[in-house]
């Protein structure tokens, strides 16, 4: 417990103390602030965060990678790794320690996208319960992308291969709805439970599935586990 | 303390390392001495528990480096070769994460930093970010970080190579003084580095030990023969033969000297013999000056070329001419 911690804060320092993560923090709002002025400008628009939350869960698929590459990435790249895992420390420490520090930063941009929620606030009435299921929503789509990040991470030592690898298999789970059209009955049904976008539309419309919390969460468990594995089996390569 | 048994490490089909038996005692320094590629490095991380061997085990401090890894970790302190350190961390911020990572209190970490700080003279910088530390000054945090949790067992691998030759002498002294705590393996091709620090020697060639001895006698033991050096006043059309017949000798070489009235003379003779009495008695009787009569041994250089690089037509059985 006392590494986790301590790889937690670790990173959670290095995170705040280094100029990338602000600049890929601040694109991410640019974009989003950039598509909740056209939401909120078109004619007749609805006092909401849907614009928004749409917009940031689409932007996270790119965020997401970019916040978690270096973790692993660069520990192989540095050799740092060789110190770390020659340490009393076990492989989930160092992979849960540093997935909830790539969460805790997420958080912390999301967070300042509570300023458009005043603005809506203060020019309108909106419908509290949808504005906050949304952001249910955006933070658990967050940790499962972060979660996906964190195996692209382990994989490789080349922090670009670590972030594509990882936008691949995001941008996978949220588009696979499209394809259920091509098959039908069962198939397309299963299809329909792997995509991220329909749970997403669920939780800024106001709704709360629990079935889709159950989701977001195995996806988060699922790829830790993998992160974990995939870190384990480097020592015996 | 360390004990190795049975190591052998394949990546894919290539063999790294095959079958390394050898234990090191509590408090002595041992030296891992053998060229590029030799396995010197893939043992080190398999002794550090970094990767797994193929079959056999290590033993570190009792614990099992493989089924007990965890509890044998604590025990280590480890300096990889490429001395990797996170760039973006203060010296002092680094530290204290290495030492709660083997979990140390923090009055323990407190108390620590500043000892090893000062140990490896690093208190001008030890608030600087590592990053923009100069390669001997990145040396020193590696060893610092090693030495924090105060392990049993100290693998350095290669921690001289990089750094500028003062730089090079005071770590040297710092791994000598650290032999008095802990139990180390320094890894080297460096020789003349290893027989300075070192209580015993391993030497590793193509992923075997070669030869296992202590720095001064590896000379003798392992080349089966020893040389003699004499510097001798007189005719040198005189002494050669005079010294050819003295019973022992196996070859004698001229050494040229420039603006010495004397001449100088490499005899290699056979082992275990010392034929220093009798060349001197001969100088003697012959009425010539005596000005130097040295044993020399056998450079570690000599040795390496001999045990390693040139096996197959080197090494010269006692008695035979070389």
């Amino acid at each position: 417990m006392t590494n986790l911690i301590a790889i937690t804060r670790k990173e959670t320092k290095a995170y705040f103390s280094t100029p990338s993560a602000y600049i890929v923090g601040a694109m991410f709002l640019v974009l989003t602030g950039v598509f909740f002025v056209f939401d909120v400008s078109k004619p007749f628009a609805e006092a909401g965060v849907r614009g928004l939350s749409d917009w940031s869960s689409f932007f996270i698929v790119f965020l997401a990678p970019l916040i978690t590459m270096k973790l692993l990435a660069e520990e192989q790249k540095l050799g740092t790794l060789e110190l770390l895992l020659t340490s009393p420390v076990r492989e989930w420490e160092v992979v849960l320690g540093k997935y909830i520090a790539s969460l805790l930063m997420l958080l912390a941009i999301q967070s300042v996208t509570f300023y458009y929620v005043f603005i809506v606030y203060f020019f309108g009435n909106p419908d509290t319960g949808p504005v906050i299921s949304a952001y249910l929503g955006l933070i658990l789509h967050g940790a499962a992308a972060l979660a996906i990040g964190m195996l692209g991470s382990s994989l490789s030592g080349n922090q670009i291969i670590s972030a594509v690898v990882a936008t691949a298999i995001l941008l996978i789970f949220s588009f696979v709805n499209r394809v259920s059209s091509l098959v039908d009955g069962a198939a397309a049904e299963f299809i329909n439970a792997l995509s991220m976008n329909a749970k997403l539309l669920d939780f800024s419309r106001g709704v709360i599935d629990l079935f889709n919390v159950v989701y977001f969460l195995s996806i988060v468990a699922i790829f830790l586990f993998l992160s974990i594995r995939s870190l384990e089996t480097r020592r015996w390569r | 303390m360390i004990e190795a048994i049975d190591i052998t490490k394949y990546y894919g089909d290539f063999p790294a390392v095959t079958g390394l038996n050898f234990s090191v005692e509590q408090g002595e320094i041992l030296g891992f001495l053998g060229p590029n590629g030799a396995g010197k490095s893939t043992t080190m991380k398999i002794l550090t528990g970094f990767i797994p061997p193929s079959s056999g085990t290590a033993k570190i401090a009792g614990y099992d480096i493989v089924e007990q890894s965890l509890l044998a970790r604590r025990h280590i302190g480890y300096l990889p070769e490429t001395v990797p350190l996170y760039e973006d961390m203060g010296v002092n911020d680094y530290l204290s994460f290495m030492g709660q990572i083997r979990g140390m209190s923090s009055s323990q970490l407190k108390k620590r930093v500043s000892k090893v700080i000062e140990l490896c003279r690093l208190e001008e910088y030890s608030n600087t970010i590592i990053g923009k530390l100069s390669k001997g000054y990145r040396q020193r945090v590696g060893i610092s970080q090693a030495i924090l949790h105060e392990p049993d067992v100290l693998v350095l691998d290669e921690p001289t190579i990089g750094i500028d030759p003062i730089q090079v002498v005071e770590t040297r002294q710092l791994i000598k003084s650290l032999g008095e705590e802990h139990t180390l393996i320094v890894s080297s091709h460096i020789l003349p580095e290893v027989s300075m620090i070192c209580d015993r020697v391993i030497i590793i060639h193509e992923g075997q030990i070669v030869a296992v001895d202590d720095p001064s006698n590896l000379g003798t033991s392992l080349s089966g023969i020893e040389r003699v050096e004499i510097e001798v006043k007189g005719p040198n059309r005189e002494i050669l033969p005079v010294l050819e017949e003295v019973d022992g000798i196996q070859s004698i070489e001229r050494i040229p000297v420039t603006g010495g009235a004397y001449h100088r003379y490499h005899i290699t003779v056979d082992t275990g013999r010392d034929l220093r009495h009798d060349l001197a008695k001969a100088v003697v009787a012959n009425g010539w000056e005596l000005f130097k009569l040295q044993s020399l041994g056998m450079s570690l250089e000599e040795i390496f070329l001999r045990l390693t690089l040139e096996e197959e037509e080197l090494p010269s059985p006692p008695g035979e001419t070389s």
